[in-house]
């Protein structure tokens, strides 16, 4: 009994969110005029959260006879997953508005998905894992659609769960074939006898199956083709959050099981991971560079981020794991701030999201263009904002693991990226346009957005802020 | 008592039919089949897997696989019929308004 009290405690910010969720919509269930009870609740919720986080931190080790991981890695991908909803939140207070899906069920949604996120990267026991990647798969289904008029909205709900679908059956293959050849579905017992198992050519399937189903959730190439038709269909701050949130808990996930514990570095799957990188890299950057819509240019450049990232677990190694974490919350900031502008700039049919409609922004709302160059800087990797660090920290761990030709790839690469990154601010700044009306910027969303600015500069100038947390992750 | 590789190569099979179907199949219900077929091959796995080595995880796995199915048939139908009301069709050729 009291062992169970303790477990329940150190996982309390899993717990937290979703008896939020549920509180969100039994308020939602119980009123119906508006929603400022739940917008208030969730995001003083999410706060209290992420203090729980803050608070179980030290208490590194598992719960619940090792099914999940709590404090260090756990705490600190909590509180990436709940500022992303918060700031998910903030933005889309006022956009639900506009476009016309103001439910209640859009903020218990948001806060499910969080707790899937969470369960999904901190779960050590295969189960867990597969537990939280579908409540945050199916919450993500609903909020892909959410809008359900809009042909477009429809679409991206019906491609995004067809293929997430079809690769949740490449994972579930995978660890059957792991747990075939194991006889446990724990990630640490099976990383005790890993050498054992690399030499059985089922268990290697098996790996390669569930390497599959995370290329699919993390949008690497060859497993990308939903990225930028979901991104696009989607409600703005939908796919704001699904690029941040689920993408980064996909990526936490994939750490984890991969290099924290498996320990690939080395092997034959780490080859995959490699091409899976490049692929990724050269296709994000160049197919970007021909996008006209900024949804579609994000998502893109999404996929040419989660080849960074794959640099990193190609690498291996407690310095790649501190880099691609870092990286994915600088690219938090970065891109919930920059959906989030594209969403203020958004007009009621969902429409007007093309870079052309971001011409003379600056003349006609001075800091929202300051912001997006920023946030436009900062995915370029330029110093001294938040995504150079991450860029850095991931180029550094390539080179000391011998990857030095990955690490050329990708510096190429972002040489690319260059051009269709500062196409926006050239556009907002040195082109005008005289029919655009000015949007409606609400205070929450200008708040959102000054934090995500704040976070970019000051991880930026300060890293060692956050490296501080990072140096004790397990 | 029948050999664990029978059932391995079923559900092998079962996996790759369901694997075929979702990439050849234009009818989005279909596809759905299809993908509900993938999962209960992995479903046929663990049991097989779990009655050979007398482990009961495989067991308690199918539990979890069955309920997390159930959830997204319901949100996989419900999407469906939102796109059925729209454009009172569910091929999903006919669906390509997103494309570069």
């Amino acid at each position: 009994m009291e062992q169970l009290l303790t477990d329940t405690w150190l996982t309390a910010p899993i717990g937290g969110t979703i008896l939020l969720s549920l509180i969100v919509i039994m308020i939602n269930a119980l009123k119906k005029d508006s929603l400022a009870a739940e917008y208030w609740v969730s995001l003083i919720g999410i706060a209290a959260n992420i203090v729980l986080a803050v608070v179980v931190f030290p208490d590194r080790g598992t719960a619940f006879s090792g099914m999940v991981m709590t404090g260090g890695y756990a705490s600190i991908t909590a509180i990436l997953f709940l500022t992303a909803a918060g700031l998910t939140i903030l933005l889309s207070r006022e956009y639900i508005e506009k476009i016309g899906v103001n439910f209640g069920e859009f903020y218990h949604l948001i806060l499910l998905a969080t707790t899937g996120m969470m369960t999904f990267s901190a779960g050590t026991d295969l189960v867990v894992t597969f537990i939280g990647l579908e409540l945050m798969s199916i919450s993500l289904y609903v909020l892909a659609g959410i809008s359900r008029r809009h042909h477009k909205g429809n679409e991206a709900a019906l491609k995004y769960f067809l293929l997430g679908a079809f690769a949740s059956g490449f994972f579930l293959y995978g660890i059957a074939l792991i747990y075939g050849m194991t006889s446990t579905t724990n990630i640490l017992e099976i990383a005790q006898n890993m050498q054992a198992y690399m030499s059985e050519p089922l268990f290697l399937t098996g790996v390669g199956l569930l390497l599959v189903g995370f290329a699919f959730k993390v949008g690497a190439v060859p497993f990308h083709m939903w990225v930028p038709d979901v991104y696009e269909g989607s409600p703005t701050m939908v796919s704001a959050f699904m690029s941040t949130g689920a993408k980064a808990s996909a990526f936490t996930a994939f750490l984890l099981i991969f290099t924290a514990t498996f320990d690939i570095a080395g092997t034959q799957i780490n080859t995959v991971l490699a091409i899976l990188a490049v692929a990724s890299m050269v296709i994000g950057n160049v197919v970007a560079l021909s996008q006209n819509n900024i949804k579609r240019m994000l998502a893109y450049s999404s996929i040419a981020h989660a080849g960074y990232m794959l640099i990193g677990l190609t690498a291996g190694g407690m310095m790649s794991i501190t880099g691609v974490l870092f990286y994915l919350i600088s690219y938090m900031f970065t891109n919930i701030g920059a959906f989030g502008i594209a969403a203020i700039i958004e007009n009621k049919e969902q429409g007007g999201t093309e870079i052309d409609n971001f011409r003379g922004l600056y003349y006609r709302h001075p800091a929202l263009a300051v912001m997006m160059s920023i946030f436009m800087f900062s995915l370029v990797g330029l110093p001294p904002l938040a995504g150079f660090f991450g860029k850095y920290y991931i180029f550094v761990a390539a080179i000391e693991n011998g990857y030095t030709w990955l690490t050329i790839i990708g510096v190429i690469t972002s040489m690319i990226s260059v051009y269709y990154y500062l196409r926006v601010v050239v556009v907002m700044f040195f082109q005008t346009d005289e029919e655009a009306e000015k949007s409606s910027l609400a205070s929450s969303s200008v708040f959102a957005l000054l934090l995500s600015a704040a976070g970019v500069l000051l991880i930026g100038v300060f890293p060692s802020m956050v490296l501080d947390w990072m140096s004790r992750l397990f | 008592m029948i050999p664990i590789h029978y059932y391995l190569i079923l559900s092998a099979v079962m996996f790759i039919t369901g694997v075929v179907g979702v990439l050849t199949r234009r009818n989005a219900i279909i596809i759905f089949m299809c993908i509900e077929l993938m999962l209960n091959s992995v479903n046929l796995t663990f049991v097989a897997f779990s009655s050979y080595l007398g482990n009961a995880t495989g067991q308690m796995f199918v539990f979890f696989v069955m309920a997390v199915a159930a959830a997204e048939a319901a949100v996989g139908l419900a999407i469906v019929i939102a796109l059925f009301r729209n454009k009172q069709t569910v091929n999903i050729n006919d669906v390509n308004i997103l494309k570069w």
